[in-house]
């Protein structure tokens, strides 16, 4: 017993010296970064969610990937998590390491605030992606997010043009309460309140293709009559096209049924071009060039005129889209 | 005296239904249909029509069902075995899935996401991915059997990798296999207007029930999940038992994961097969099944798993707000895992033996 708790003893005592030297030697080095900046290179240390999570974070991930290198004079550090907890850890690790920015999209929208104002005060400056935050504005130097409202209002606004005569609507909802959810199923049900669209159906498909196929195949089976299909994501658009297939019903330009999609997968675009779907929104997930010029802008001593920065985003349809838009915009 | 032993024996036979285990999700069928019946008896039609190929094809909302819970059927089954022999759930199948289907598109596509054509057979490509499942089945069965740590810890582990793991398989791209066919596993093979998961869920039955009736597999498990250390001390090798079933459960996943790939052609590692682990579960418990181990009744479990897929159509069908499904599906389940849980039925046969009798003898 007495052995244990004196190696205890020993082991947390070489932990707590090990701390210390390890505050005294960075809080030595930083000084000597601070003095010249110019030619060395910025440090950033970028929080993002696991790169698996879906089509979109994979191309985000690889496109922040390839943009901050060393040739490009970055020195970065990548922490991916989908927990909010282990995000803060991560944050307060390269806050420890006295970065000069870092780039957060972060899991959850609540508690960051004291981890942010630890940045604040370590002189870290901090640029929200992807996701804003329930956190003061002051404690940030920007945000550059996608406008989910916007892409459902271009999509839906697209949809009005088609001047087809009758609006028979499937609505395929991606997760409730999501943000994209949100945004692309409120400019749809605002229309069609004011214009006096039919839904035929409205249901939740959780971003799942098959649950999307079965949804569709439900409302096939029931005889309901129909001419299009608005899907909150690509996947449920391929589900609901599966559906469509197997009863025989044609879809696509010029066809009985006008097939929209959401995010711009490359296999979706290809889909566009072949005249099988009408209509894909993106959801733009390049945000580096956004985040460099703001780092630009901050490093030069200018100050941003806006904190929230709405990528451009855009709907591609199907009768103009070209093998170029395929290939720079599918994700 | 003679009328009096003749309800006598009908009620001994309504308590014996009642304690039957596959009264209750025959019963939960029975209950679905006859409320979809009186509520529009256009659900029960079955139309034969063509697809986009030119194929006969059957719809309808029958169809739809056994369709699309062939899977969890399949997947019901192996969770039914671990479930008696380990008295704990696998709840890793849904990211097992992802990796088998991974691993059944990796095969087909090569190194090239998109192939024109696909560049190994099929079924070599369903061989490798049953290995892998089986691997995974093992991995799970040897932290269950050998470290003996407790089911539902042992396969959080694969639960939480799994679809990671999935993804790397692939490097994170999104292989397509345009196949015409690989697409009859999940979809139809032309000429037969019935959906192939269906057939291939009837061959998983068949053969699990040949296994059991033909093997001593059924007796050992129920013996092993009763009690372990009495089958050891019969001779029974309880790990090697709790093991096997769990390489079982990784064989249904890999046949889950061909029809899953099969039906789309691709793979979407965060979303494929979500939780169906959960309604595999479920679809034990429907089934009366204890899952504190023991005594087992495949075709019970295989029935709940219908009886599921029965409940999601139905609430397709009448188009509930997507905001209350969950709500709906939770109430539906609750009422229907009450009743089947042995002590309910207990109750409910006991009831019938008192008030049947004494109702006989005032008539008499």
């Amino acid at each position: 017993m007495k052995i244990k708790k004196v190696l205890a003893m020993a082991t947390s005592m070489l932990l707590c010296g090990a701390v210390f030297a390890g505050c005294g030697s960075e809080g030595g080095s930083s000084s000597s970064k601070e003095t010249k900046k110019g030619d060395k290179l910025i440090s950033v240390g970028i929080i993002n969610n696991d790169p698996n999570e879906s089509g979109y974070r994979t191309a985000n991930v690889n496109d922040l990937k390839a943009t901050f290198t060393k040739e490009n004079g970055y020195d970065a550090k990548f922490a991916y998590s989908l927990k909010n907890e282990e995000q803060i850890n991560y944050a307060q690790k390269f806050i420890q390491d006295e970065v000069d920015y870092l780039l957060l999209s972060a899991a959850d929208t609540a508690g960051w605030d004291s981890v942010l104002k630890d940045a604040k005060d370590a002189g870290v400056r901090v640029i929200l992606f992807d996701r804003t935050i329930d956190a003061d504005e002051s404690l940030y130097e920007a945000s550059v997010v996608s406008d989910m409202d916007k892409e459902g209002e271009q999509a839906v606004e697209w949809l009005k043009n088609q001047k087809l005569t009758s609006y028979d609507i499937v609505h395929l909802q991606g997760v409730m309460g999501s943000a994209a959810q949100e945004g692309r199923s409120g400019a749809l049900t605002k229309t069609a309140d004011e214009l006096k669209w039919n839904i035929v159906a409205e249901q939740t498909a959780e971003w799942s293709s098959e649950k999307a196929q079965q949804i569709v195949q439900s409302v096939i089976d029931a005889d309901k009559k129909f001419n299009v299909i608005y899907a909150e994501n690509d996947d449920m658009a391929k589900g609901a096209v599966a559906a469509l297939d197997k009863a025989n019903i044609s879809h696509g330009v010029g066809k009985d049924v006008v097939v929209i999609g959401f995010d711009c997968n490359k296999w979706a675009l290809e889909e566009l071009k072949a005249g099988n779907w009408n209509y894909d929104g993106q959801c733009n997930p390049f945000q580096s060039s956004y985040i460099v010029d703001i780092i630009e802008k901050l490093e030069n001593g200018e100050t941003l005129s806006q904190k929230t920065i709405i990528m451009d985003e855009k709907g591609f349809d199907a009768t103009t889209i070209t093998d170029a838009d395929v290939e720079q915009y599918g994700i | 005296m003679n009328s009096a032993s003749k309800s006598n024996t009908s009620s001994s036979i309504i308590s014996a239904m009642f304690r039957n285990q596959i009264f209750i999700p025959l019963a939960a069928l029975l209950i679905l249909a006859v409320f979809n019946l009186i509520m529009d008896p256009s659900f029960f039609k079955v139309t034969l029509g063509h697809n986009s190929n030119g194929d006969p094809i059957l719809s309808g909302n029958i169809i739809s069902i056994i369709d699309c819970g062939s899977e969890l059927a399949i997947l019901a089954i192996g969770m039914t075995l671990v479930t008696a022999a380990s008295r704990g759930q696998d709840i890793s199948v849904g990211a097992a899935i992802a990796i088998g289907g991974s691993v059944v598109l990796r095969v087909l596509c090569g190194t090239n996401s998109r192939p024109d054509e696909i560049q190994a057979p099929i079924i070599v490509a369903f061989l490798v991915c049953c290995l892998v499942t089986m691997a995974c089945g093992a991995f799970n069965g040897i932290l269950v059997s050998i470290f003996k740590i407790q089911p539902m810890v042992a396969t959080l582990i694969l639960f939480t990798a799994g679809r990671s793991i999935a993804a790397w398989i692939n490097n994170n791209e999104l292989p397509e296999v345009r196949d015409a066919t690989f697409s009859y596993f999940g979809g139809l093979i032309p000429g037969i207007p019935i959906p192939t998961p269906f057939f291939i869920a009837i061959a998983c039955f068949i053969l699990i029930f040949l296994v059991l009736k033909f093997t001593t597999l059924g007796l050992y498990v129920q013996s092993v999940g009763i009690n372990e250390q009495t089958s050891r001390l019969n001779g029974l090798n309880p790990a090697f038992i709790k093991f096997i079933t769990y390489v079982i459960l990784g064989l249904c996943v890999a046949v889950a994961s061909l029809i899953k790939v099969s039906r789309l052609g691709s793979i979407n590692y965060s979303v494929i097969a979500k939780d169906i682990e959960m309604d595999a579960i479920l679809a034990v418990a429907l089934g009366g099944n204890a899952l504190g181990g023991g005594k087992f009744n495949i075709s019970a479990s295989i029935l709940g798993a219908y009886v599921i897929q029965f409940l999601t159509t139905t609430l397709y069908k009448f188009q509930v707000q997507s905001d209350a499904l969950p709500a709906y599906k939770a109430v539906v389940v609750i009422a229907l895992v009450v009743l089947s849980a042995p002590i309910v039925r207990e109750k409910i046969a006991s009831l019938f033996k008192k008030f049947r009798p004494q109702g006989a003898e005032l008539k008499s």
